[in-house]
């Protein structure tokens, strides 16, 4: 009944970036185990274990197993991470011994671009390899994240930018081409189940593994998504419309991104103004 | 037996124009000091190696230390761009930067082989990807090579070993013979100790007996070249129990990076005017 309490209203307006986060906490279930990128995936996968999924073991790749941070940390390695760990095992370890079995339930990753089949470049835009029109951080623990992990979730914001129809540099594979790729490969994991963007969520295909839009959070449409993709976008009949955050999820965000420092998005590709390295 | 020597005396006579370094610490235990006595130095022509070149390398590159980098990724992790790294491979600024670019697993597992006297190591990884491709493009010797299991018949993939002149690292303590102990976030820094021909290692303290301490990684006085006693050696980077991360100045870098003169004058005020280990 206080729903028409402006006051109350305006707490509950919440940002895309928010309800993208939010969206991603919610793949995760509680007792899972996560191996998780930085940045979005990691307040996703944050927010989850502040949330509905209390039991939900963090993975990093610093080797932080377990992890329980009550804040966010800004990298992979921040002390919190080690301190509240079930375990610390070294990085020849978490590779070989962890992720590279299928221990890992599910892969949280985000992307510079991504295409229809769910590949991922975080290496190189433009130009080529050798001569990159911008050069990205790389590939980090991503292609073997991507690879064995049980199933996969990327979270990535979405426009003509990232959504692309083909990746500029192969940084982590999806479905490569289509059906039968990742068993050719050999990939033992299953590959990319949803992306999950600041518009809505896509889902592959069962057929033909192309991402397909299935969800959409409030007030965006099917065309809105269409028109921040490289690519023809394929739209489920009947989109879900995915419900906002409710109050206790944006409450447990916030006041893990309270502790953050003020940073710049990454893998921005933008040249920067005033930038004295830009000459292109 | 390692020595124990000053800062300066460790990278003087530890690494030379022309040898190739590794310089580990995944995020925590950074080298920093280490580092900036090398840009100090004015070592040149280094191939530098590490999986997570961080700021340490980015200062490195941008002061033109390095010919090569061999790493798996090149962030200001949860900030953004390592823009002098960038600068070197998209503008060849201060000069052209060779890479040679692997995955985490992959950096991880070279090491390892390193580490144990093998050619190569192996693991499942890089299939489909574009690192595979462009393995041994550009002239460069392939590090990445498909090989059959000779037992299964799988198909697995090989790395090179990877074999550094000399291995920079910093931790938490050693005791006056040089044993070495460190723990927390451990990374590669035994494996590159343990690859390396030479080893350098800054401590936060040097005591009198090494107290045994669970699950602590100790690296025997023998296997290392030289300690040299350098408190807060790893800002902005951390050492667990002495020190916390200094996330601010991660996020600061962004703009001095960001800029060839005011990165110039970031080098000229906090590396070249500063003495060994206070920067």
């Amino acid at each position: 009944m206080t729903g028409l309490n402006p006051a109350a209203v305006s707490e509950l307006a919440y940002t895309a970036d928010e309800m993208m986060t939010v969206a991603a906490s919610r793949a995760l279930r509680d007792g899972m185990t996560c191996f998780v990128g930085i940045g979005l995936p990691s307040a996703a996968a944050n927010l989850a274990r502040a949330t509905h999924a209390p039991g939900l073991v963090l993975v990093y790749e610093s080797g932080t197993i377990g992890a329980k941070p009550t804040e966010l940390p800004l990298s992979i390695g921040d002390g919190i991470l080690a301190e509240t760990a079930d375990a610390v095992v070294s990085v020849p370890e978490i590779f070989n011994y962890w992720l590279q079995p299928g221990r890992i339930d599910v892969g949280f990753l985000s992307a510079a671009q991504i295409d229809r089949f769910g590949n991922i470049n975080t290496t190189v835009i433009g130009g080529d390899y050798w001569n990159p029109g911008v050069r990205l951080p790389g590939a980090g623990g991503a292609p073997e994240i991507a690879a064995s992990c049980r199933e996969v979730i990327v979270v990535v914001r979405q426009s003509r930018r990232s959504f692309v129809e083909r990746v500029d540099f192969v940084t982590s594979v999806g479905y490569g081409s289509g059906p039968g790729d990742r068993e050719r490969l050999g990939l033992t994991g299953a590959g990319p189940k949803k992306i999950i963007t600041d518009l809505g969520v896509l889902e592959p295909d069962p057929a033909t593994l192309e991402f397909t839009l299935t969800g959409l959070f409030p007030g965006v449409s099917a065309a809105a998504a269409k028109e921040r993709t490289g690519w023809d976008l394929a739209v489920a009949l009947d989109p879900e419309i995915i419900a906002g955050p409710t109050p206790a999820e944006l409450d447990a965000l916030r006041n893990l991104q309270s502790f953050v420092p003020q940073t710049h998005p990454t893998f921005s590709p933008k040249p920067t103004p005033g930038s004295t390295t830009d000459d292109r | 037996m390692a020595e124990i020597v000053s800062l300066a005396e460790a990278v003087q006579r530890a690494i030379h124009d022309g040898d190739s370094v590794a310089m580990e610490g995944f995020t925590h235990l950074i080298p920093f000091a280490a580092g900036h006595e090398v840009i100090r130095q004015r070592r040149r022509d280094l191939t530098l190696i590490r999986m997570t070149p961080d700021l340490i390398y980015d200062q490195l590159i941008g002061a033109g230390c390095a010919r090569k980098l061999i790493f798996s990724w090149g962030g200001n992790p949860g900030v953004g761009s390592l823009h002098r790294f960038r600068d070197a491979v998209e503008h060849a600024w201060p000069a052209a930067l060779e890479i040679e670019e692997h995955s985490h697993a992959g950096m991880a597992n070279r090491y390892v082989a390193g580490a144990s006297g093998l050619p190569f190591a192996v693991l499942r990884g890089y299939n489909g990807t574009g690192l595979e491709s462009l393995n041994g493009d550009h002239g460069a010797a392939p590090t990445i090579q498909p090989i059959t299991c000779p037992f299964t018949g799988e198909t697995l993939t090989a790395v090179a070993a990877i074999r550094p002149d000399v291995a920079v690292i910093h931790a938490q303590r050693a005791d006056r013979s040089g044993n070495v102990q460190f723990w927390g976030i451990a990374g590669v820094q035994k494996e590159a100790v343990l690859a390396a021909q030479r080893s350098v290692v800054t401590v936060e303290e040097i005591v009198d007996r090494l107290d045994p301490r669970p699950g602590a990684v100790v690296l025997p006085s023998w296997t290392v070249s030289y300690v040299a006693h350098v408190p807060g050696g790893a800002h902005p980077s951390y050492a667990l129990g002495y020190s916390v991360r200094d996330n601010d100045y991660y996020v600061a870098w962004d703009a001095i990076g960001r800029d060839r003169d005011v990165f110039s004058g970031w080098l000229d005020e906090h590396v070249y005017a500063v003495p060994a280990g206070k920067s």
